[in-house]
């Protein structure tokens, strides 16, 4: 089967003539990793067969007629027109297929369902545009975004995606999880309706804004699998994928241990050189602004602002950062931006995107934050 | 049957003089005429298709390669959403009403519709409201970028859809409005201006799916328009609907608007369904199979519409006993469509076929909108639905059952009727050549996206990842054959309007048809006015056992 696929899709390159070289070609669902993947794969290739014979069955019929019953062969028209034992044949026939289909399809829908006895929780929640994961046991909690390389060549005209290793389906952090743990998700939103979904998993769950949603799943091969958000959630809805390492239970315990000590670190406040700051910057910038004030900081006609030459990056710093951290009622609230971040996201700001105010700030220099910003819409807004 | 022609003919000889149209552009602005207002219903819905496929085409051609080439992903969303809103608004649902307009009174032998006053006012108000919706285009912030299922919280959100959201509203109350007027009509229409001989069981098939489709009409279109307004409240009022802040919930919106989704899927296609039961007959020269059960079919599927709508949203977190029961309600439909394609597939049995351009759209429209219904069916069940849904997949299902099939029908509908409209037969080459092309190229299209939907392609994105870059080109390139193929269409109805082959047709167009249906009794071109006095003989072939 995977050899058919191959060949026909290779047929298909050598005419098109693109590289083969890095595609990872499928015609048919993914079997996946889980056992209900595996289930809902093999109901998917009955119903598949199911509705191939149907199909071969009535279309041969038709097609035995339409060269058959032609009247360029001289055939005659038959009057009839009824048949009611046909009739109900055809109509009992297929209802007991349909039952024959809703047992085993309603098994699977109980078996998705359950989340009970699992053995941990992870929090998924959708934000424009990148996935947070919180481990309620362990308190690890982290952000996941489109990795810079594929977030750079997405938005520069030109750019060769092909050159791109996992082109849009490379983040930054991926989520973690130990095989054969039954794993609980529960997923929610903050701003829109997103869902999250790794094929490999089998299923996809909407993450609505003020509810929470369960599902739940259990690994049986350790290895990286990929998934896209996919309920539209805005302007960069394609570009917020989701990658889950499965660990073997000794690696994931290791990765836990690694990962709690690193969020327990304190954040680097050391000075930077001016260069480095424009150049952190720009890191931060890609993960948390792009996504609206675009990569050349040029906003979005009449919706978002610019960052170029706008009199609120290029002005006080203080006011700035009372301005990041409080947000508004279009921008939300950075103040989950460590010092030295809005420090190198600051003076990337002020110092490129066709901003040349010349000055830093160094991530010492953050605190205290006041907020004088004088702009009427944010008068009231407090900075936390 | 010649008894009836010949008594129509000489009233319509008597009259015709004091009773033709009035001259110059205002005609066709306050007609009350069923042929006019149809006329117009359909040159519109004609123009619509031409634009949403050309929305169509920016999508395809940005979908090419990965990378954006051409539109900045907003736009592609604008352009995803105009396309839907425009086809099923712009195209579909208008040229089915031009149908019903020309085709109705024509075929219970009613002089006109029963309110034609209402009937102008009906067309003029989808012009209007199309026409606001499509003056987004020209917004600094852009059209309708949400999805034409206008999803809360993000048709709400300041960032995405900027002023376009109270014309968007407006026109959907507008083109609800209209929807509303011209069900009215063509329910009052069917019920009491039928030939005195014709019972409900006579009614031609295309006479009986426009009458559930009307009924399904009045019964969902005010659902959408109270969705719709709800979503204005919650963003200009402070209501709090759809807002979980507020004590709102954003899922109830999906269920309002499948409410009325799922049944307006099927206002675009049960008109298909009596289209197709229509010219298969014809061109197989025998009666329809099984009349009676493709009439409770029909019904059947109309009432099953409304207790199915929640499959759209079997990822929306549902509980699992709602899953269940909509997954079973979904597969039940399964049961009257087959029923549909058992008896289309019957009536063509032992025929003695002929293939002019409109069976051959008619057959193409039975075996591609049976693949859309099988993988309809597949997608019924809830778990698989956890890995179909918002992918390519479902963009395959309902594009198959939508363009193979709906607009497969609009096109054989108008090679079939064309002639008897105008009196002129149109190039049966032209017209093979635009369904060879149209049907491979279709296949070409959408075929691949079941592929890209099961690798894991999800719908509704501008760029996605290389894997999917080879059948994202085959079905572009089908695309734009397909496009492009469709001005053969328009080709062939301008020249078929200004004279066609110049071959005379004669009142019956295509051998024997006036066994199946009164229209075919009339003249070619039919005259302005017809039945003013009605029909005394109705054709009732499929019911010629009981009379």
């Amino acid at each position: 089967m995977n050899k058919i696929k191959k060949l026909s899709v290779g047929v298909t390159l050598m005419t098109i003539g693109q590289q083969a070289a890095h595609a990872d070609y499928a015609l048919n669902l993914m079997q996946g990793v889980t056992k209900v993947s595996h289930d809902i794969y093999d109901l998917h290739m009955l119903i598949l067969w199911i509705c191939v014979f149907i199909g071969v069955g009535v279309f041969g019929t038709m097609f035995y007629s339409i060269y058959h019953h032609r009247k360029s062969k001289g055939h005659q028209a038959a009057q009839f027109h009824e048949n009611t034992t046909v009739e109900i044949i055809w109509t009992i026939i297929p209802t007991l297929i349909l039952v024959g289909m809703a047992i085993p399809a309603t098994k699977t829908t109980l078996e998705l369902a359950d989340v009970q006895q699992s053995e941990m929780t992870i929090q998924v929640t959708g934000k424009q545009w990148y996935w947070d994961y919180k481990y309620l046991n362990n308190d690890i909690h982290f952000e996941s975004h489109l990795d810079e390389a594929s977030e750079i060549a997405h938005r520069t005209k030109g750019a060769d995606p092909r050159s791109v290793k996992n082109y849009l389906l490379e983040v930054d952090k991926p989520l973690v999880i130990p095989v054969k743990t039954k794993i609980r998700f529960v997923l929610t939103s903050s701003d829109v309706i997103h869902s999250w979904w790794v094929p490999d998993l089998g299923w996809k769950k909407d993450a609505n804004p003020g509810f929470i949603n369960e599902a739940w799943t259990s690994v049986d091969k350790a290895g990286t699998y990929r998934g896209q958000c996919t309920e539209l959630c805005g302007r960069d809805h394609g570009f917020m994928p989701i990658v889950v390492i499965a660990m073997e239970q000794p690696d994931y315990d290791a990765w836990v241990k690694k990962t709690s000590e690193q969020q327990k670190q304190k954040p680097d406040l050391s000075n930077q050189s001016h260069d480095q700051l424009v150049a952190h910057g720009k890191s931060v910038y890609l993960k948390n602004c792009v996504g609206c004030h675009q990569i050349e900081g040029t906003g979005v006609t009449g919706l978002i602002p610019a960052i170029t030459a706008s009199p609120k990056v290029t002005g006080g710093i203080d006011p700035l950062i009372g301005f990041l951290q409080a947000g508004t009622s279009k921008m939300p609230a950075f103040s989950k931006l460590k010092d030295n971040e809005l420090a190198e996201v600051i003076t990337y700001i002020r110092n490129d995107l066709g901003n040349k105010v010349g000055d830093e700030i160094q991530p010492d220099k953050i605190t205290p934050v006041y907020d004088d910003d004088n702009d009427e819409d944010d008068k009231n807004k407090v900075a936390p | 049957m010649s008894a009836v022609v010949a008594e129509h003919d000489d009233h319509h000889a008597d009259e015709h003089h004091d009773h033709g149209p009035a001259k110059g552009l205002l005609r066709w602005i306050i007609t009350t005429n069923h042929k006019d207002i149809g006329t117009l219903y359909l040159l519109f819905a004609l123009a619509m298709f031409f634009v949403g496929g050309a929305m169509a085409m920016v999508i395809r051609a940005e979908l090419f390669e990965p990378g954006l080439q051409f539109v900045d992903p907003a736009f592609f969303n604008s352009m995803t959403t105009m396309h839907a809103l425009v086809m099923v608004f712009g195209a579909v649902m208008p040229a089915f009403v031009g149908l019903a307009n020309w085709q109705i009174p024509m075929m219970i032998g009613a002089p006109d519709m029963a309110l034609p006053r209402m009937n102008n006012m009906s067309f003029w108000l989808l012009v209007a409201g199309v026409l606001l919706l499509a003056s987004t285009l020209l917004m600094e912030t852009g059209a309708p970028n949400a999805g034409w299922t206008f999803y809360p919280p993000l048709v709400l959100q300041p960032i995405t859809v900027g002023k376009a959201l109270p014309f968007a509203v407006f026109a959907v109350h507008l083109l609800g409005i209209s929807s509303i007027m011209g069900a009215i009509n063509i329910i009052a229409t069917i019920f009491n201006m039928r030939a005195p001989s014709m019972k409900m069981m006579d009614m031609p098939l295309f006479v009986w799916t426009w009458l559930i489709t009307a009924f399904l009409l009045i019964a969902v279109m005010p659902v959408f328009a109270g969705a719709v307004t709800m979503l204005l409240t919650d963003k200009f009022f402070h209501t709090s609907f759809f807002n979980a802040a507020g004590g709102g919930d954003p899922v109830l919106y999906q269920h309002i608007f499948w409410f009325f989704g799922h049944p307006e899927v099927y206002i675009m296609i049960l008109p298909t369904f009596g289209v197709a039961s229509t010219i298969i007959p014809v061109f197989a020269r025998k009666p329809l199979f099984g009349y009676a059960s493709m009439v409770w079919a029909t019904g059947s599927i109309a009432f099953f519409s409304f207790i199915v709508w929640a499959h759209h949203m079997f990822t929306v977190g549902m509980p699992m006993a709602g899953e269940l029961y909509f997954m079973y309600a979904t597969m039940i439909i399964a049961v009257p469509t087959g029923v549909k394609v058992f008896n289309w597939t019957a009536t063509m049995w032992k025929g003695a076929m002929t293939f002019e351009t409109p069976m051959l759209f008619s057959i193409a429209f039975v075996v591609l909108f049976t693949m859309g219904g099988l993988t309809g069916l597949m997608m019924a069940l809830a778990p698989l639905d956890f890995q179909y849904h918002d992918t390519y997949f479902i963009v395959a299902h309902f594009h198959y059952t939508l363009v193979p099939a709906s607009i497969f029908i609009l096109m054989a509908a108008g090679y079939f009727w064309l002639p008897k409209w105008t009196g002129h037969m149109y190039n049966e080459k032209i017209g093979q050549l635009h369904f060879w092309l149209s049907a491979i190229s279709v296949n070409i299209l959408f075929f691949p996206q079941h592929f890209l939907g099961l690798a894991g392609m999800p719908r509704r994105i501008p760029d996605y990842a290389i894997q999917f870059a080879d059948w994202n080109m085959v079905s572009s390139i089908g695309g734009f054959i397909f496009g492009l193929s469709q001005l053969l269409f328009l080709y062939i109805v301008i020249d078929t309007i200004r004279g066609g082959t110049g071959e005379k047709v004669t009142a019956e167009v295509w051998e024997g048809s006036s066994n199946h249906s009164l229209e075919w009794t009339l003249p070619s071109p039919v005259p302005y006015h017809t039945w003013t006095t009605p029909p005394t003989v109705v054709p009732t072939e499929h019911v010629l056992d009981s009379h």
